[in-house]
């Protein structure tokens, strides 16, 4: 059976001569060509991406930087940024995870506070690192598997119900802590705080286990099916459904998971600040979607990227970070934030356009 | 005894009765093209091969055996495959991640496993050069054409070597040169034992590949015939109910 040649193929390789004298071999390997060809590889498909984009506008931010503060390029400063961006990036790990099925967790704030409340209630109660951390994790996994049973299963809009726990978590917060503040944290103290607050070869714990987050996520979306089948919810969850993917349950797992990198992020927080209270992370769910969402993840869901995460986080760090060293007040820091969220919205805007 | 069976079956949603008492049955190898106008009871009796409804009563049988389908799903692993309208296809993924959507090709190392993407490229692309597509296995379903997007939708039927394949109005929204393709399609399923139901508003299309035309007017099947035996006048009679019967 002779395979019908159509003049696109035949455009694709030129100088094989006319139609007619191509055999059976060409036409297998035009099938091949055509099977591992696609629309832009490797650099190509790189730049396309919003986190290379955010990448290039870190590197000229500090490339200006260099020559308005001599402050800036000290290591000590260089330690602070990732320290400080290193919160907010392994919670806006999972915050990506959740915005990919067009969904939101505003609880993130509250729910750092409350999972400092119980881990800290927890080790100053006398018991070791260990129950800590679980509690604090099991804490951040329940309130993750609320919001996701009340959004997959009972279809309630994502921004609603973790509108509802973000007040909920804050005041479950004030009250089994009886709005006291928490420094005591038993026997495993010292620990404690050298997980949170110290580094290894130079480096901050805390980017350590950002750095460690973010290859596992790159690999989760990459090659592994639960990745796979959250992209694909993200972009048709009814095209998801039909395939027998189990749309609902993986809408659980992903604000667990969201929910349990929160849990992480404070397990580490509250060490490096050797403290708990109540009020911590109050606001920090906007810096946390506005690091996804300046890393490239879109609230229409169904795009992410695994270093999108860390590199919109150390966008908003820098931009704090250059204000002071430059002199700025203060008080301008969130103009700075929310102008460059808005103009990346308006950068992927511009991208999709040049795309259809 | 054919491939699928269908008994008498009748769906009613509250007071409306969308199928009352629909016999059909399909050879393997045979193409059935089920016409009706809208609201006849066509989409109905789709979902209730697919799994999407329960019928209010009546059987299903496959193979001479009674089944019973509570989701899509079950539906597949019958041997049932189902090529939507509207596709369902992820835009944001690649053609051959939609092919395999759902039963992912893994390498495995232990407790380990993780996607086999090259596998999945190179049967991805083997099916579209079986489907003769210039479809990419590699291109994003977003910057298809419509006939691509068809073909990435039939290419996952195929996958698992189905025995039956449903395929709701594939040639509505494509242009005519993919008509052609797609219909030759279906006369490939055909030729390799698939049994074929297609719904479809073209009569060229139904008088084209299938051997047999059922006509579902008002949710009751009014005719069920051999193309030989009949004509796109009596059809269109028989849909609009100017023919009783037939």
């Amino acid at each position: 059976m002779t395979e019908e040649l159509t003049d696109q193929k035949q455009r694709r390789h030129p100088g094989r001569g006319p139609v007619d004298t191509l055999n059976e071999m060409d036409h297998a390997a035009i099938d091949d060509s055509i099977t591992s060809r696609q629309e832009v590889s490797g650099f190509g498909s790189m730049i396309r991406t919003q986190p290379f984009w955010v990448f290039l506008a870190i590197l000229a931010i500090g490339f200006v930087m260099t020559f308005v503060s001599d402050a800036f390029m000290t290591e000590r400063n260089m330690f602070n940024i990732t320290r400080n961006f290193a919160f907010f990036g392994i919670m806006a790990l999972g915050m990506s995870a959740v915005i990919c099925t067009a969904g939101i967790d505003l609880s993130v704030g509250s729910l750092l506070g409350l999972c400092a409340i119980t881990l800290g209630l927890t080790m100053q109660a006398g018991w070791g690192i260990e129950v800590g951390f679980v509690v604090c994790m099991l804490t951040a996994a329940a309130v993750g598997a609320i919001n996701g049973v009340l959004i997959a299963y009972l279809k309630m809009a994502p921004f609603v119900v973790t509108l509802g726990m973000l007040a909920m978590a804050r005041s479950i917060a004030m009250v089994i802590s009886n709005n006291k503040m928490i420094y005591e944290f038993g026997p495993d103290m010292e620990l404690f705080e050298w997980i949170g607050g110290e580094s290894m070869l130079g480096v901050p714990n805390v980017v350590w286990v950002l750095i460690l987050m973010t290859a596992g996520f790159w690999w989760v979306w990459r090659y592994s099916t639960w990745g796979r089948w959250v992209i694909a919810i993200g972009g048709n969850a009814q095209a998801a459904k039909l395939s027998g993917i189990p749309v609902e349950r993986m809408i659980v797992s992903v604000y667990m998971v969201c929910s349990m990198c929160t849990g992480l992020a404070a397990f580490m927080f509250i060490g490096y600040t050797g403290s708990a209270t109540n009020g911590m992370g109050v606001t920090y769910e906007l810096n946390v979607i506005a690091a996804s969402v300046i890393g490239g993840a879109n609230l229409m869901g169904g795009v992410v990227y695994a270093l999108g995460a860390p590199i919109g986080a150390a966008l908003v760090e820098l931009i704090r970070n250059s204000l002071l060293l430059a002199g700025i007040p203060a008080l301008w820091q969130q103009f700075f934030v929310g102008l460059f969220l808005i103009l990346a919205v308006l950068l992927e805007q511009i991208r999709s356009r040049g795309r259809s | 005894m054919g491939l699928l069976n269908l008994n008498g079956i009748t769906k009613s949603f509250g007071a409306i009765h969308a199928l009352n008492g629909v016999d059909l049955s399909i050879d393997p190898g045979e193409a059935v093209g089920l016409m009706g106008d809208n609201g006849a009871g066509k989409s109905t009796l789709m979902k209730i091969i697919a799994g999407n409804f329960k019928p209010t009563s009546g059987e299903i049988r496959i193979e001479d055996k009674s089944v019973e389908f509570h989701k899509p799903i079950d539906a597949r692993y019958a041997g049932i495959e189902i090529v939507y309208q509207d596709l369902a296809l992820c835009d944001n993924l690649t053609a051959a991640a939609n092919v395999f959507l759902g039963r992912e090709a893994k390498k495995r190392i232990g407790p380990f496993s993780w996607l086999d993407h090259g596998a999945m490229y190179k049967r991805a692309g083997e099916l579209f050069s079986e489907l003769k597509s210039e479809t990419r296995p590699r291109d994003l379903v977003r910057q298809m054409s419509g006939g691509q997007r068809q073909a990435v939708a039939i290419a996952r039927t195929r996958l698992s070597d189905p025995k039956l394949v449903l395929m709701d109005e594939p040639t509505a929204a494509i242009s005519v040169r993919q008509v052609a393709e797609v219909l030759a399609l279906i006369k490939r399923l055909k030729d390799t034992g698939h049994a074929v139901i297609l719904v479809s508003h073209r009569m060229p299309d139904v008088f084209d590949v299938c051997d047999r035309v059922a006509v579902l007017r008002r949710g009751t099947k009014v005719a069920d015939k051999h193309i030989k035996e009949t004509s796109p006048e009596e059809v269109t009679g028989l849909i609009t109910g100017a023919i009783e019967a037939a």
